[in-house]
Order: structure tokens, then C-alpha cells, then sequence
């Protein structure tokens, strides 16, 4: 059953409750919480996501709640649990559904190693997956959120999930875009929607975009690697390809990893299969309709010629 | 709910009946088994049995990337006993592996999987100073300032502040012995190294002999840390699995525990392995180690009811009403069997009046 289906007010009480398992991508998370700004985030932008029966298996097992202290009344916070453990200190309770959503990226990077983690967004069409690594800032999810509203599908706005096959795992969670992305993208995509804006966070002013039903739905149905691509916005700049030497893809992506040290021998390998399968570029845009259209090329190139 | 029904205690006694579990067990077992450590090792045991691509694809994950991480830290770990090795070679002493590294360099079933943060070694009392300034010289550098956490440990403890390396980040405890100096049981360290064993193809490297191994764990287990109890007593049950197959090792066991002053924690480890894990002990052992080692009815009532709650993962499937003042309780004895109750009560006024500052300088 999608969350759609849910009355507001009935998820709110589910979630206070014993909890709903939600399938976010490849996990399963079963998310408890008293806290109305977590039901909220979870009833708009997880809207196509599917709740499955309870008493099942759940991936992870989260709680949002406010504190044991006078900070539940007194400038209330929330604290984020992952079956007990609390990885992160409390915050605002304005904050509580971004907090779920990094808490979420935390339990994936700290424990899914059956894949290899890299910090990158991934986009895919006519088959074929552009990976966007980069570090925070270069607006690598505002370039996957521009995108998806052009009809890529989504395959993970924070955390690419390389499998041992060499296969892109979905993840399709709301995309997180942060300061004057939020307003860029609600101009070039006006039905994206997109959810509560939240000021002062450690990521400055942050909000979140439903992803695409359809990515939603494909959400079970891994793609192939086709481009690695290094995006960095730059003001006033026309959208430009540079292709890019393997090895220096090759680094930029292991530094991108979370956890290619840690798979070691089979992180290299992966990388390299990757790198095989992928061409690689630099991409320098300013401009999100025309960088559309550079990656439109490209898919279209690719398929042409399969 | 009794430790021995707890999922992840189920599944590593029974792998083979893993296929009847159903996913809302399977989702017990895998956070229970996450909480204790034995994820990995759990993947270990399904592997060996064939039975991986039987089990349904969701919880077999979480067992693969436990398992990733187990296995890095083993290559991690053989890196780590080479440069020690390298670095106190000139001090003519012998480099002895204790626990999770000697499992793991020697290849044993306890070392499959086997999760661990710091090398743990032991070195004769003699050439302690030796060992610590040959790694000093090579980056490993002292953890604890304090002049009272420096007195504390060198007078009192097995053990030198641990060592820290500079680069890696890696922590090396060196022991000269297996318990403090203070404490009640005091198994003489000599009769340890004199047993110790070269691991095939590590030349210069060692662990304790077979029984010494099952002891020490033994001994660490029931006279003191239980943050990693149920692992240990799993290390335990695969320990005398694997040796109780070779000749002799089942005949000279309660003798050597014996002459080790380590009688009472081999009774509890035999007992409580033979309980969870239904680790095949000879009858005849049992009653050697009861007939030499069994405590008085109350005391055995008392200890029961607390092992019962301490040994199981701290996870919330497995708590009840007493498990936390179980755990207090035990923790109290540990200190008990630690130290002497003046040195306890001297040791604890210190800590309550200067406690330790949060951050370290």
C-alpha cells in the first residue's frame, strides 16, 4: 500500500504507534515517531513509496523522538535512533524529517557494504546510468533534481550503491536541495513538489523533492553504468563535456567512496569494472535547461548506438 | 525471554535450521547479532555449511556486509602483527598473540569473522620496557597521561597503558600477564609462555598452547568484561570444538585450569557454552570440573541468574525488568575480583574525586 493511501492523520498515528516499514529503494525502514514533522515529510514526499504489512523484516530500525529531558518542551528537539544507537547529537525539531533523511543515509553508508557507497547522485536513461560524484556545494543534486524533472529517472540523489554485479541500486528518496537550489529548482520544474524549507540547519537552508513516481516505482530495477560525470555549477559558464582521463575518474570516485578502503581488493575491482562500462567527463553548467539538453545528447548518442 | 531462545544464540548453535526461521526472527537475529558482533561470524558459519544461497536475500545482505567488514579488519590485523613484530624483533621477545588477533593469524574457526579493535599481546614481565620503548620508537605512542591512570596500570594491572600508533591509529595492549596483579585468581605467566606455540608460516610470531587459549578466554569472560559476552562465549564454544578434536586436549584441560588457578572460570565457561551453544564437552570433563570447581548452591543460583541476563546481546529484544541491575551487579564483581578491597575502595575515591576529564589532551 503506497503512503498516499494513508490519511495524514492516520500515518501520524501508525508512526507513533508501532511504526510503519517503509521500502525506501533496495531497504526497508521501519520508522517510529511521535513527531508530526516527521509523518508530515513522509506523507508528501514519499507519497509513491510503498508501506508493507508489519511484522516483517525491516533493513533498519528508526525512531524519531524528542529527548528524555526539559528539551522536549523547552526549544524541542528530536533525537534520531537507528535500534537504539543515536549516531548524532539532538537538533531542532524543525528539523525533524532532514534528520531522518541523513539518519537514513547514515544507517545506509554504515551498513550496507555489500555494495560499494559512493557520495554521488545517479540519474538513468534509455538504460544507461550517469553517475554525478562531487563534493557538497558542486550542486550535483540540483543538476539530478533539474534532470529528473526532464524525464530521467532517478536513481539516488546522496549515496550511488554499486552492487558486486557492477549494477547502479536504485534508491529514489527525495532529492535534498539546499540554499538557492531550492529556488532554482521550484522555477525550472514548478510541479516538482517540494516540502518544507528549514533555515539554519548545518547545511545552511535545506528542503527535499519528492522523487518521480515513476523512479519510484522502477525502484526494484537496477541499472547499468554508463557515464561517470564530475558536474560543477559555475555562474554564467555555457553547459560544456570535457571528456576526463580514466585514472584521474578513478580517483575522484574512490575519494567519493565511503567504504572503498573498507571493501578493499573488491572496491578496486568494482571501480575498475565501473570505469570500464563508463565514459568519463567534467561537466561545467549554470544553466539547468541547457545542461538538460547536453545530457539528453549523450543518452541519445548512447542509444543510437546500441 | 531465556538467553539460550534468544535468535542470534539459536542460529549460531543450529545454522543448519536457519531455513525455518521466519523474517520477523530473522529480523530479531540480525539486530541482535549486530549489537553483539557475531554478524559476521554467523555469515562464517552459513558459508562453511553451504547454506548462503539459501537464506532469503534481505538478512543475507546484512550477513555479507558484516562479513566485509570482519574481513578487512583480518587483513588489517596480519598488516598490524607484522610491523610489531618488525619493531620489538631486536628485543629477543617472543611476540605472543592473545584473543581475536591469535584466532585470526592462526587461522582458527574463532578468528573467522572474528570482530576486534586493538592487537592484544603478551610479552615476559622482564622485557616489558623493552617491548614498550622498541614501539615507541616505531609510532606507537602512550594513550594515558594521567599520572594516576599511568600508576594504576603499572602497578596494579596486566597490562601497560595501551599503545596507540601515531599513523594507523591502531592500539596495541601489551600484557605480562592474563589478570591484574591484584586480583583473587593469579595464573602464573610463566607456565603460559613456556607453553606457547609458533604459528605455522608467522616465524617469531605465537599464541598461547590450545588449553591456555580456551583459559584465557575464560578467564577474561567470567572474571570481569561482559561488553562482548556473548562473542567471547562463542569464541569459547568454537575453541573447544576445534581442539576437542585433537588428541589429549579434553585429558589435560581441568588439570591445566587447575594449575593455572583458573578452575572456577572454566567451570562457567564449559557450562554456560555447553547451555547456549551445545558445545559438545565430554560428560566425564563436566564432572571433573565439578567435582574440582563448582561453586556452593546459592552462589550458583545467584551467578546463574545474573550470566542468564548479562550473557545475552544488550539489545531490547532480550532485556528484562533485572537486566540491567544484573549487569551492574557483575560489573561490581568484576571489580571485585579485580582488586582487594582497599585498593578497590582507594581506587574508587579517586576516580569519584578527580573524575576523568571528557576530552583528552
Amino acid at each position: 500500500m503506497n503512503v498516499a493511501h494513508y490519511s495524514l492523520a492516520g500515518l501520524r498515528q501508525e508512526m507513533a504507534r508501532d511504526g510503519i516499514y517503509l521500502q525506501t529503494g533496495a531497504f526497508v525502514a521501519r520508522v517510529r515517531s511521535p513527531v508530526s514533522q516527521v509523518a508530515e515529510g513522509i506523507h508528501q514526499l514519499y507519497a509513491d513509496a510503498s508501506i508493507l504489512p508489519t511484522h516483517g523484516f525491516a533493513d533498519f530500525h528508526v525512531t524519531l523522538a524528542p529527548p528524555a529531558t526539559y528539551r522536549r518542551w523547552f526549544k524541542p528537539q528530536v533525537i534520531f535512533r537507528s535500534d537504539g544507537y543515536a549516531p548524532f547529537k539532538p537538533l531542532p525539531i524543525d528539523q525533524a524529517f532532514a534528520l531522518f533523511e541523513w539518519g537514513l543515509n547514515w544507517c545506509i553508508s554504515s551498513h550496507a557494504h555489500q555494495y560499494l557507497i559512493i557520495h554521488a547522485a545517479a540519474v538513468e536513461k534509455h538504460g544507461f546510468a550517469a553517475i554525478l560524484p562531487a563534493p557538497p556545494g558542486s550542486g550535483k543534486s540540483t543538476l539530478a533534481a533539474g534532470l529528473v524533472n526532464r524525464g530521467w529517472r532517478l536513481l539516488s540523489d546522496e549515496l550511488t550503491l554499486l552492487s558486486r554485479e557492477g549494477m547502479i541500486q536504485p534508491v529514489a528518496r527525495p532529492v535534498s536541495l539546499k540554499n538557492q537550489s531550492i529556488e532554482v529548482i521550484s522555477q525550472f520544474a514548478p510541479q516538482a513538489c517540494i516540502g518544507r524549507i528549514v533555515k539554519d540547519t548545518i547545511k545552511g537552508t535545506v528542503a527535499h523533492m519528492r522523487a518521480p513516481a515513476g523512479s519510484v516505482a522502477r525502484v526494484y530495477e537496477q541499472a547499468q553504468p554508463g557515464w561517470v560525470i564530475f558536474p560543477k555549477y559555475q555562474a554564467g559558464v555555457s553547459a560544456t563535456l570535457t571528456p576526463m582521463g580514466g585514472a584521474e575518474a578513478f580517483m575522484g570516485l574512490a575519494q567519493n567512496a565511503f567504504n572503498y578502503s573498507l571493501l578493499a581488493q573488491e572496491g578496486f575491482r568494482r571501480l575498475t569494472a565501473l570505469m570500464g562500462a563508463s565514459a568519463s567527463y567534467r561537466f561545467h553548467y549554470s544553466d539547468l535547461e541547457e545542461a538538460a539538453s547536453v545530457f539528453d545528447g549523450i543518452a541519445e548518442q548512447r542509444h543510437a548506438n546500441m | 525471554m531465556r538467553t539460550c531462545d534468544c535468535a542470534i544464540v539459536r542460529a549460531l548453535r543450529e545454522p543448519d535450521r536457519l531455513d525455518q526461521f521466519s523474517m520477523a526472527e530473522w529480523d530479531t537475529l540480525i539486530r541482535q547479532g549486530r549489537r553483539a558482533d557475531l554478524l559476521a561470524r554467523l555469515h562464517g558459519l552459513v558459508q562453511e555449511k553451504n547454506l548462503l544461497a539459501s537464506l532469503p536475500e534481505a538478512p543475507r545482505a546484512h550477513l555479507q556486509a558484516a562479513r566485509v567488514v570482519a574481513d578487512k579488519q583480518a587483513t588489517a590485523v596480519a598488516w598490524e602483527v607484522r610491523k610489531i613484530r618488525a619493531a620489538i624483533a631486536h628485543t629477543g621477545a617472543p611476540l605472543i598473540l592473545l584473543k581475536g588477533a591469535a584466532y585470526c593469524m592462526a587461522a582458527l574457526a574463532a578468528g573467522r569473522g572474528r570482530v576486534f579493535s586493538d592487537v592484544d599481546i603478551l610479552v615476559p614481565r622482564q622485557r616489558i620496557n623493552h617491548v614498550e620503548a622498541a614501539l615507541m620508537l616505531h609510532g606507537w605512542v602512550a594513550t594515558q597521561h594521567d599520572a594516576y591512570d599511568q600508576r594504576y596500570y603499572r602497578t596494579w594491572m596486566h597490562e601497560i597503558p595501551p599503545l596507540l600508533h601515531i599513523r594507523r591509529l591502531s592500539v596495541i595492549d601489551v600484557h605480562h600477564a592474563i589478570l591484574p596483579e591484584t586480583a583473587r585468581l593469579r595464573p602464573d605467566p610463566a607456565l603460559l609462555l613456556a607453553a606457547a606455540q609458533p604459528i605455522a608460516d608467522e616465524p617469531g610470531v605465537y599464541t598461547l598452547a590450545p588449553a591456555d587459549m580456551v583459559l584465557h578466554s575464560a578467564s577474561h569472560l567470567f572474571c570481569g568484561e561482559f561488553g562482548h559476552g556473548l562473542r567471547d562465549l562463542s569464541d569459547i564454544d568454537l575453541l573447544l570444538r576445534e581442539f576437542g578434536t585433537v588428541a589429549g586436549f579434553w585429558d589435560g584441560l581441568v588439570a591445566r585450569a587447575q594449575s593455572l588457578d583458573l578452575a572456577r572460570p572454566l567451570y562457567y565457561a564449559l557450562h554456560w557454552a555447553t547451555r547456549l551453544f551445545a558445545t559438545p564437552v565430554p560428560p566425564i570433563v563436566l564432572r571433573e570440573i565439578d567435582a574440582c570447581a563448582r561453586p556452593s548452591t546459592p552462589v550458583k543460583t545467584l551467578m546463574n541468574a545474573l550470566l542468564q541476563r548479562t550473557l545475552a546481546p544488550d539489545h531490547a529484544s532480550c532485556r528484562d525488568a533485572l537486566s540491567v541491575p544484573a549487569r551492574a551487579l557483575l560489573y561490581a564483581r568484576a571489580h571485585w575480583l579485580r582488586m582487594p578491597p582497599h585498593l578497590l575502595a582507594y581506587h574508587l575515591a579517586h576516580k569519584a574525586l578527580f573524575p576523568p576529564r571528557a576530552a583528552t589532551n
